[in-house]
């Protein structure tokens, strides 16, 4: 019986600090994801200026609360705008940005391809 | 034929890479951030002088010009901002309400000890979370606020010029 306890407080101590590894997880990434407004070559992340404390503190804090990646992402653009974000989310300010290489990509295929139509001939 | 039109594309592309280029000389490198917050967070705040915890709802009214001021102590354009708050005080029209960001209660208060206290009331921010609710990224940092809206933020210290402005709002 002591045994299967011992084993129970094991695997229970083990899948908490589990839970606490992916919310460090989370929070680093969207740390790392945050531009300091203050140093502005540098992320959250890396940044140790008060702004940037502060803003560590928020994103842990709001993850405690539950909110999920999108929503914390949602609450800083609100606050901040959409330049807090280093990778820019999708919407009508960035539709172009977005799909640019796309459009090069085909543009270029297209030339490509009659060039290799004209060879053929 | 196809060499003209090259060379006409080249001209226009390095036209169109110049502009830019241009215009981004010009362009300021401090951003200010476009934040879509109009109306005040909902907030509960410790506060420096009294022992008691306040909302948003308790400090700010409506029918009347808030003016909310985010300080340190050990912020030096604080320091220089502080004789516009002083004097700004004795308008009646407005409140001045203090927001001390990350600061040692001790050294706030021989902050305004020493240059004078124009915080009608003056809440306490230790961890710079507020602040962030505010949409606010250093100090200092001022809002007007009217009818719990945010209607003018300014970004660094006040000086004259910002002060006849914010009296003209007010009027």
């Amino acid at each position: 019986m002591k045994f299967f306890k011992f084993i129970l407080v094991i695997l229970i101590f083990f899948t908490f600090s589990l839970l606490k590894a992916d919310e460090i997880k989370l929070e680093n990434k969207i740390t790392k994801n945050l531009r300091c407004l203050i140093c502005q070559g540098q992320s959250v992340y890396d940044s140790d200026s008060e702004f940037a404390i502060s803003l560590k503190l928020v994103v842990k804090n709001k993850i405690n609360e539950g909110y999920s990646e999108d929503q914390i992402y949602k609450f800083l653009t609100k606050k901040y705008g959409d330049w807090i974000l280093y990778d820019p989310q999708f919407n009508k300010n960035t539709y172009f940005l977005w799909f640019l290489p796309l459009l090069i990509f085909v543009f270029g295929g297209a030339i490509i391809m009659k060039k290799f139509i004209n060879i053929k001939k | 034929m196809t060499n003209k039109i090259i060379y006409f594309l080249f001209v226009i592309f390095f036209l169109f890479i110049f502009i830019i280029f241009y215009k981004g000389l010009n362009n300021s490198n401090l951003y200010t951030p476009n934040t879509e917050i109009k109306s005040i967070p909902k907030l509960t705040y410790e506060s420096l002088l009294k022992k008691s915890s306040l909302n948003s709802k308790d400090i700010f009214n409506k029918n009347r010009f808030y003016l909310l001021n985010i300080w340190a102590s050990w912020c030096v354009p604080c320091r220089d901002e502080h004789p516009f708050l002083i004097s700004l005080n004795k308008n009646e029209n407005i409140k001045i309400i203090g927001l001390n960001y990350k600061d040692n209660i001790n050294n706030a208060k021989n902050f305004l000890n020493e240059l004078g206290n124009p915080y009608s009331t003056i809440l306490l921010d230790t961890d710079g979370t507020k602040a962030i609710e505010w949409g606010a990224y250093g100090v200092p940092e001022t809002f007007l606020i009217y009818e719990n809206k945010i209607i003018k933020r300014y970004i660094g210290p006040l000086n004259s010029e910002l002060l006849d402005e914010i009296k003209i709002y007010i009027k």
